[in-house]
């Protein structure tokens, strides 16, 4: 089972209060944008062995989206981070990368 | 074999929901004067059911009143937070609310919803918004149990889910 911590109300939630919202930290390539970069956009994801970074909404709590850093394989979590970022903030960083030297994820190591 | 605790379904009680900066001193004032209660921290209600005043979110509380006051109530508000940004609507209707009390009420709704309801982590005047089995509920724990509310769209469905928990058999995993 799932439990992450919503970094808005501090409730540990479980994975069935929650809806998954896939990929974290995409980056929108709307009109204008070149092919390959719509398709990025739109149909490219990761999908590692190891560090992940997603989007989650507390659906059944507080309603807000927000972002998780976790491992595939052994469904760790590093942590739970707010939505209004662009990147995964640094102590979430630094707590991957003593569990998971060398990690790397997109452009994120 | 008795009930592990007595639920009771109540008639509509006076509730508002108000939105907007929970921070700003404005909605502070406002939600001090129609219930007596400072907006509380996260996860808390203040006051009780007849008067108080609940965190739902980072940007939403839900105020409690006696239900022939909920005109007045949002007429005051509306009043002190003319010119802000918020939203104050009558969710009254919308509401149904159930107590369920007793000793064993946090086994009964230990088995519809995925939270630890230990008084270590759960205790008096917490509150949670969570999953009850299939639909959105809201509980807070006071003296005598637990008060419930829903949306009452699936009022008789989650009174029939808290009376069939409430007539198990206990299992004694909680203590």
């Amino acid at each position: 089972m799932l439990i992450l911590e919503c970094p808005y109300c501090g409730v540990h939630a479980e994975e069935t209060e929650l809806s998954p919202g896939g990929e974290a930290h995409l980056k929108r390539f709307g009109p204008g944008s070149s092919e390959d970069e719509f398709e990025g956009y739109l149909f490219v994801r990761e999908n590692p062995k190891g560090v992940h970074f997603e989007r989650w909404r507390h659906a059944y709590g507080c309603g807000k989206w927000f972002h998780a850093a976790r491992c595939t394989t052994t469904l760790e979590v590093f942590g739970t981070y707010p939505a209004q970022t662009t990147e995964p903030p640094k102590d979430i960083k630094d707590k991957i990368s003593a569990k998971r030297p060398g990690w790397r994820w997109r452009d994120f190591a | 074999m008795s009930d592990l605790a007595k639920v009771i379904r109540h008639s509509a009680r006076g509730m508002i929901t108000l939105r907007g900066d929970l921070t700003s001193s404005p909605l502070k004032k406002a939600v001090k004067a129609a219930t007596g209660y400072t907006v509380p921290k996260a996860g808390h209600i203040a006051g009780d059911d007849t008067k108080g005043v609940i965190w739902m979110s980072p940007d939403e509380l839900l105020v409690m009143v006696p239900y022939g006051e909920v005109e007045a109530t949002l007429a005051a508000l509306d009043k002190t937070l003319l010119g802000k940004h918020y939203l104050a609507v009558d969710v009254s209707d919308a509401r149904a609310v159930f107590t369920v009390e007793g000793a064993q009420a946090h086994e009964v709704l230990a088995r519809v919803c995925p939270v630890d309801l230990h008084a270590d982590s759960f205790a008096v005047g917490a509150f949670r918004r969570t999953r009850m089995a299939q639909v959105a509920a809201a509980i807070w724990r006071h003296e005598a149990g637990f008060d419930v509310i829903c949306f009452r769209s699936v009022g008789d469905y989650a009174e029939g889910l808290l009376r069939n928990a409430a007539a198990a058999a206990p299992t004694g995993a909680l203590g």
